[in-house]
């Protein structure tokens, strides 16, 4: 079992603390072993130099050069999409499902339950169906 | 201390032959109008804290002159009455119901005072042996009145969506909530 998902210069990084955290950002170029150099023009993420341990790889890349320009980067992520191709993924969709449940109201919450509670009364119904 | 007239520095020109008076001034408290959280109005859906109806959810209908909030179930949905419920002990949602058309202009403070209520007459065998609970006497002028607030109740309560269902529900915390980052 290999390492695949490398922390190179294109990789898609989603930044885990600070003021932006939740976001995602390209590695434009690594500095030493604990920092590197991320750049986010889509994403509002202002280019700066960050440590890998406030960050987490992802498995998605963009092809550009070592620290290319924000405008070169913005171009290769609309060639890769990778906007969508991020929001597709179960870890995008994980998070976002996160920042919706924080947003709920009691009368959501109370929505929920009463919609949680006719889905299992359609399986648990269409299980006995099956089950006879 | 006379006030002084003309210049000031100079003695008066004038002045009563004996000292008057200059009034204290009144150390009486000065009541101001109660505070209601900016959150609660009328048409609020409360959670409320404490007390024999804890953990219903129940509409205000409008705050009173002492401060309370009046507040109904509706009786039909959940048991509550028309009824005082202090702000201290309620939790205000941000869910709203449409109480225009309900009218509550002859509920204040001295409605609900216990010097209204029919008396209960306690013999000496009862204050001795007597400590059952004893059903409560409610008025029929209380039952009329419930009836005819909830009926305008009822209407704007159906008007919104699942409402009706989860102003029958109760509230409580189960393990995995955490309140101070729940939104209400």
């Amino acid at each position: 079992m290999p390492f695949t998902r490398y922390a190179e210069v294109g990789r898609i990084v989603l930044v885990n603390y600070g003021p932006e955290s939740g976001k995602i950002a390209t590695i434009v170029d690594i500095v030493d072993q604990n920092k590197c150099l991320i750049d986010g023009p889509e994403s509002g993420v202002a280019r700066q130099v960050i440590p890998f341990s406030r960050i987490a790889l992802t498995d998605l890349t963009v092809k550009i050069q070592r620290n290319a320009r924000a405008k070169t980067l913005k171009a290769a992520w609309a060639e890769a999409e990778t906007t969508t191709k991020w929001e597709a993924t179960s870890w995008a969709k994980k998070l976002s499902m996160k920042k919706k449940r924080a947003t709920l109201t009691d009368f959501d919450r109370f929505k929920v339950m009463v919609a949680k509670k006719q889905k299992s009364a359609i399986i648990a119904k269409k299980m006995e169906e099956l089950s006879a | 201390m006379v006030a002084a007239s003309g210049t000031s520095g100079k003695s008066p020109r004038y002045y009563p032959a004996e000292d008057v008076k200059a009034p204290k001034p009144s150390y009486k408290v000065k009541q101001n109008a109660a505070k209601v959280r900016k959150s609660i109005t009328p048409g609020t859906v409360l959670i409320l804290l404490a007390g024999r109806f804890r953990g219903s959810r129940v509409v205000c209908l409008k705050p009173l002159e002492s401060g309370l909030l009046l507040v109904s179930g509706p009786y039909k949905i959940n048991g509550v009455p028309i009824r005082r419920v202090s702000q201290a002990y309620v939790i205000a949602t941000s869910t709203k119901v449409d109480v225009k058309g309900v009218d509550v202009s002859k509920f204040n403070d001295d409605y609900f005072s216990r010097a209204n209520d029919p008396v209960k007459a306690e013999g000496e065998d009862e204050f001795f042996t007597g400590d059952a609970p004893k059903a409560a006497i409610v008025s029929d002028e209380r039952k009329a009145d419930q009836k005819a607030v909830d009926a305008s109740l009822l209407k704007a309560v159906a008007a919104v969506p699942m409402m009706e269902g989860y102003l029958a529900a109760k509230f409580s915390l189960s393990e995995n909530d955490r309140p101070h980052k729940m939104l209400f």
